[in-house]
């Protein structure tokens, strides 16, 4: 079975003090953790063991800038054969439609039965490669996939809804499945692995080969702000004992307990 | 010296913080309290090959260099101290020795076992009366047959109580001092040797600090690790490596006191603001950061030394030791005093972490001890 | 410091019990956490707990310099010991003594005096630490009682104390100028003690929460007038600081004993240590700035015995008797090596209680403010 999984480098800043640039476009990334996106890492494990138990290939693919070569690497290290970089740098502001068109470009040359992405990415909210993608290469699709079951050529890929419910969806290959947190426990990369890993080439695609004429986003980022603290509202901060305590003299004060 | 991390230095950092972050930090308070020894994030250490690092991989090691068994080594340390005391002489206390100064058949024989974890290592150096005075040892090894008899007491031996593999120092001939030492290979299981008392430490609790016990315990004659004589020598040079790696656990340590305090100080308010913006916090904030990246820089050099081959860099290592335990307790000290009263108790981390960096200046040679070895290389 | 003969008498007496019936019990009352009934029980026999208080209301009629003498050598070998002896008689006796009606001296301050009652102080709050004007534990009036409500958290012998001066505030918009002092008794409707704090050191003290919910307290229970409780915690912090320097002077005091005892009894390369440059150093280093925080303590204390101003000068001795101090229990492990880690030598305990010192009653970092402030004229 061959095998693509779909990841991103992102910052992470779900404990970090988030300042916005100059640009008015981006945040300030100098001080910030870059890691695998963590629905990309249950997607990428997904990957792996799927290919340790159908055995074939897997090929890893990040649009990203040469900063994303370093958890390509990680990647290769945790089990993928190939990795290729397409380079963010050549094509400018990129929406998740635009995203998807040039995983496309590369990947519609590719041999693959299953593709496998995250289900969202923590630095954009924008959850549409997956499937935007699955449309544009024509082929079926899960998304916030909880389990996965092969059987043949069929899959059965299990989805949780709200309220406790599962849906259970049989589909054929070759699919695509964007990866809901939990699925499965990720694995770290051996030493040996990551030793291994370093040496091995990370295929870079760019404009030379990628015709992007036809590759247009189509919505384009105006700013990114805080919103304005409103009358009404207040921030509590503190502890978490004393966050809670407040919480607590909030709720009786208005009546509600 | 290079500044920048190779690829795989850089992915080694990124991967065991991710894994220390995830696996080995939400069990260190309880183990500080329990005394137990963290055997189920041991096992996970060896599958992810850290018990080996400086190992070739034909004995089943990962084949890094000595800046990597460093990062590593904070990257663990940052997170619970014990387990980077463990993982830090499994690896430069035990490995190490066996690789620089094992037979092939040593290396094919204990190699494998301690970097899989199957047997964790321990060092056998320190004596009740002889503690940073090697020359003072009073356990004897003699020759009988095929065997050595070996008749002593080791004390503060980390990993003791749980291990399986054992580098044991003993005096051949006492009369020739330091020039009569040498080095053993001890199995576990080895009769005439048992463990003694448990030690009740004030930091690093779970690392089954132990007591051994020597009553005419048989040591195979194969089991001599270099020749007799020389073990004064593999002494100092596993030592001049391990130093390396107590710098290491001094900044991890050191580094999580700044990130518990720099947490706190964004969160905690006094006087109507978080006391961050106080700058009498914001001089502390800066010295502890100050002195982390200064001894960090120390122990890079170490290990960059110890990775160029250089037959002596006593200096540098003890420099790297006596300078990270040095600013480990201060910074632990200020991170308690960035805590107030909630940093004397047991509802934040940074009471354990003061705990435990104090043994930094004791183990391994205490802080004098590491000064007299620069002012000697100095003096030369 | 020549301080005479009187007290070098007194001294000489607290040594006695100290070594006697204090330094046996210290590695235990540590190991088990326990609180020392017993040895507050003698305290109150020796009259240690109301030194400078006068004999009318039970007292011995002495002055400071012998309270902080007793709270050093007590110190010496039991921190557990030293901080009840220095919290009861600076924080449960002084402000009574202070602050009190002639009424209430004779309700309280006898009982707490003589040891029959257990005296703490209720100033410090989860969000109020070195910052008292933050007081969020209120007080209002409602006819002949005022009804407390807050928390109060890491008060010294809260949990077992009978009487507990109070700080609570009519409100906290209004800063310090809100706050007055109460005094509360054990067993009072709506007060309770909370959470025992898991401390590093002092483990056989107990730093208790003291909650308050709708207590009733009587009127006549006011220490001082409204509104004055800023003076009086004031005032007493000023004294508490000559007492946690005393003790932060006994237990490096106490360090360095031990490394003297060690060094003097163990050898290396045969050699005695204690004949060793590099020990001598260190030892020489220990005991002079040891003997530099005492001065400052001691001349603070001298200060308050004759009624002059003392707050730069406790706060100095505080904060820089508990900074040698700290140096002194860290650089006795240093001797001791491996073995001053261990339970079997008292060193460690020193160095965890020690460190105590930095923190209560104010940081070391809000006594070099106060030194600042009072040094740069305010």
């Amino acid at each position: 079975m061959d095998i693509i999984a779909c990841i991103k480098r992102v910052p992470q800043t779900a404990e970090a003090d988030v300042k916005i640039d100059s640009s008015g476009k981006d945040i300030v990334k100098d001080r910030l953790q870059f890691d695998m996106n963590e629905s990309d890492t249950y997607a990428l494990e997904e990957a792996i063991l799927l290919k340790e138990k159908f055995s074939g290939s897997l090929t890893v693919i990040s649009v990203g800038t040469f900063d994303a070569e370093d958890t390509l690497r990680i990647a290769l290290a945790k089990g993928a054969d190939n990795a290729i970089r397409i380079k963010a740098e050549d094509f400018g502001e990129l929406d998740g439609y635009k995203t998807a068109q040039l995983l496309k470009a590369v990947i519609k040359d590719l041999k693959h039965d299953a593709i496998f992405t995250g289900c969202i990415a923590t630095d954009d909210y924008y959850s549409q490669v997956g499937v935007t993608l699955a449309e544009l290469l024509g082929m079926p699709h899960a998304s916030l996939v909880t389990k996965i079951e092969i059987d043949g050529n069929t899959v059965h890929a299990y989805r949780e809804l709200e309220g406790g419910l599962l849906e259970h969806l049989a589909m054929s290959l070759p699919a695509l499945f964007t990866i809901q947190t939990g699925i499965n426990e990720p694995r770290y990369a051996s030493l040996i692995a990551i030793r291994r890993a370093a040496k091995k080439e990370i295929k870079v695609i760019g404009k030379e080969e990628i015709n992007a004429e036809d590759i247009v986003s189509f919505s384009s980022l105006e700013k990114l702000f805080t919103p304005p603290v409103g009358e009404r509202a207040e921030i509590l901060s503190g502890t978490l004992d004393e966050i809670g305590t407040r919480v607590q003299g909030i709720v009786k004060e208005k009546g509600l307990l | 010296m290079d500044f920048e991390f190779t690829k795989d230095q850089k992915m080694l950092q990124e991967e065991v913080r991710k894994f220390a972050d995830a696996h080995i930090a939400p069990d260190a308070a309880e183990i500080d309290q329990s005394r137990d020894f963290p055997w189920k994030n041991i096992k996970k250490t060896a599958e992810m090959g850290l018990l080996g690092i400086i190992v070739p991989e034909k004995y089943g090691g990962s084949g890094f260099d000595y800046i990597s068994l460093a990062i590593a080594i904070e990257e663990l340390s940052r997170c619970c101290a014990s387990t980077g005391v463990i993982v830090a002489v499994n690896n430069s206390l035990v490995t190490y020795p066996i690789v620089a100064f094992g037979t092939e058949e040593q290396k094919q024989k204990y190699l494998p076992a301690l970097c899989s974890g199957e047997k964790l290592g321990a060092f056998g150096l320190t004596e009740p009366n002889a503690g940073s005075d090697v020359a003072g040892m009073e356990t004897t090894a003699r020759l009988e047959g095929d065997h050595y008899i070996i008749n002593g007491t080791k004390r503060f031996i980390t990993n003791a109580g749980e291990a399986g593999t054992f580098i044991v120092f003993a005096s051949t001939d006492r009369n020739l001092k330091h020039k009569g030492i040498s080095t053993f290979i001890v199995e576990r299981d080895t009769p005439g040797f048992s463990l003694g008392k448990h030690e009740d430490l004030m930091g690093v609790r779970a690392t089954a600090n132990c007591e051994l016990i020597f009553e005419d315990a048989k040591i195979p004659k194969e089991n001599l690790l270099g020749k007799e004589g020389q073990g004064f020598m593999i002494a100092m040079n596993v030592l001049d490596v391990s130093r390396i790696d107590i710098g290491a656990q001094a900044v991890g340590i050191a580094q999580s006191a700044l990130d518990e305090s720099v947490k706190y100080a964004k969160e905690r308010k006094a006087f109507g603001q978080p006391i961050g913006n106080f700058e009498m916090i914001q001089n502390m904030l800066a010295e502890m950061a100050t002195q982390i990246c200064a001894a960090r820089f120390l122990v890079y050099y170490a290990g960059h030394c110890k990775n160029k081959g250089m037959p002596r860099f006593s200096r540098e290592s003890a420099m790297s030791k006596y300078y990270g335990a040095t600013i480990a307790v201060d910074v632990a000290r200020k991170g308690v005093q960035i805590h107030g009263g909630y940093g004397y108790t047991k509802d934040y981390p940074i009471e354990r972490i003061y705990r435990d960096a104090k043994i930094l200046e004791l183990y391994e040679g205490t802080s004098e001890i590491q000064k007299i070895v620069i002012a000697r290389d100095l003096l030369k | 410091m020549i301080l005479g003969e009187k007290y070098d008498q007194f001294r000489k007496k607290v040594q006695e019990f100290a070594r006697n019936e204090v330094a046996v019990r210290a590695c235990e009352i540590d190991a088990h956490d326990e609180f020392p009934w017993d040895l507050v029980k003698r305290m109150a026999e020796l009259g240690l707990f109301g030194l400078y208080v006068p004999e009318e209301y039970g007292g011995a009629g002495l002055d400071v310099l012998t309270y902080a003498i007793a709270v050093e050598e007590v110190g010496r070998v039991c921190g557990s010991t030293g901080i009840f002896l220095a919290a009861h008689s600076s924080l449960g006796v002084y402000p009574l003594f202070i602050a009190g009606t002639e009424q209430q001296k004779q309700k309280y301050l006898i009982p707490l005096v003589r040891g029959e009652k257990i005296g703490s102080f209720g100033l410090t709050e989860p969000n109020a630490g070195s910052d008292a004007a933050g007081t969020e534990t209120t007080a209002r009036l409602e006819g002949d009682h005022y009804v407390v409500n807050g928390t109060k958290r890491f008060i010294t012998s809260g949990g077992v104390a009978d009487i507990i001066v109070l700080t609570a505030t009519k409100d906290p918009q209004l800063g310090y100028g809100g706050i007055s002092a109460f005094i509360v008794e054990k067993g009072m409707c709506g007060f309770s003690a909370g959470k025992e704090e898991d401390k590093l050191g002092l483990r056989g003290s107990i730093t208790s929460e003291l909650v308050f919910e709708d207590c009733k307290i009587p009127k006549e229970n006011l220490l001082g007038k409204e509104g004055e409780g800023f003076k009086v915690f004031m005032e007493t912090l000023d004294g508490g600081r000559i007492s946690i320097g005393a003790l932060a002077l006994g237990i490096g005091q106490g360090a360095l004993d031990a490394s003297i005892q060690f060094t003097r009894e163990q050898s290396r390369k045969g050699k005695p240590l204690y004949t060793m440059q590099e020990i001598q150093d260190r030892i020489a280093e220990m005991a002079t700035e040891i003997q530099a925080a005492r001065h400052l303590v001691y001349h603070a204390a001298q200060l308050k015995d004759q009624g002059q101003p003392y707050t730069k000068e406790a706060a100095m001795g505080k904060y820089y008797a508990s900074r040698v101090g700290m140096k002194a229990t860290s650089t006795a492990i240093n001797l001791h090596g491996m073995l001053g880690l261990t339970r079997n030598y008292a060193v460690e305990r020193f160095l965890r209680d020690e460190k105590l010192m930095e923190i209560g009653e104010g940081t070391s970092e809000i006594q070099k403010i106060v030194i600042a402030r009072q040094v740069l004229g305010k």
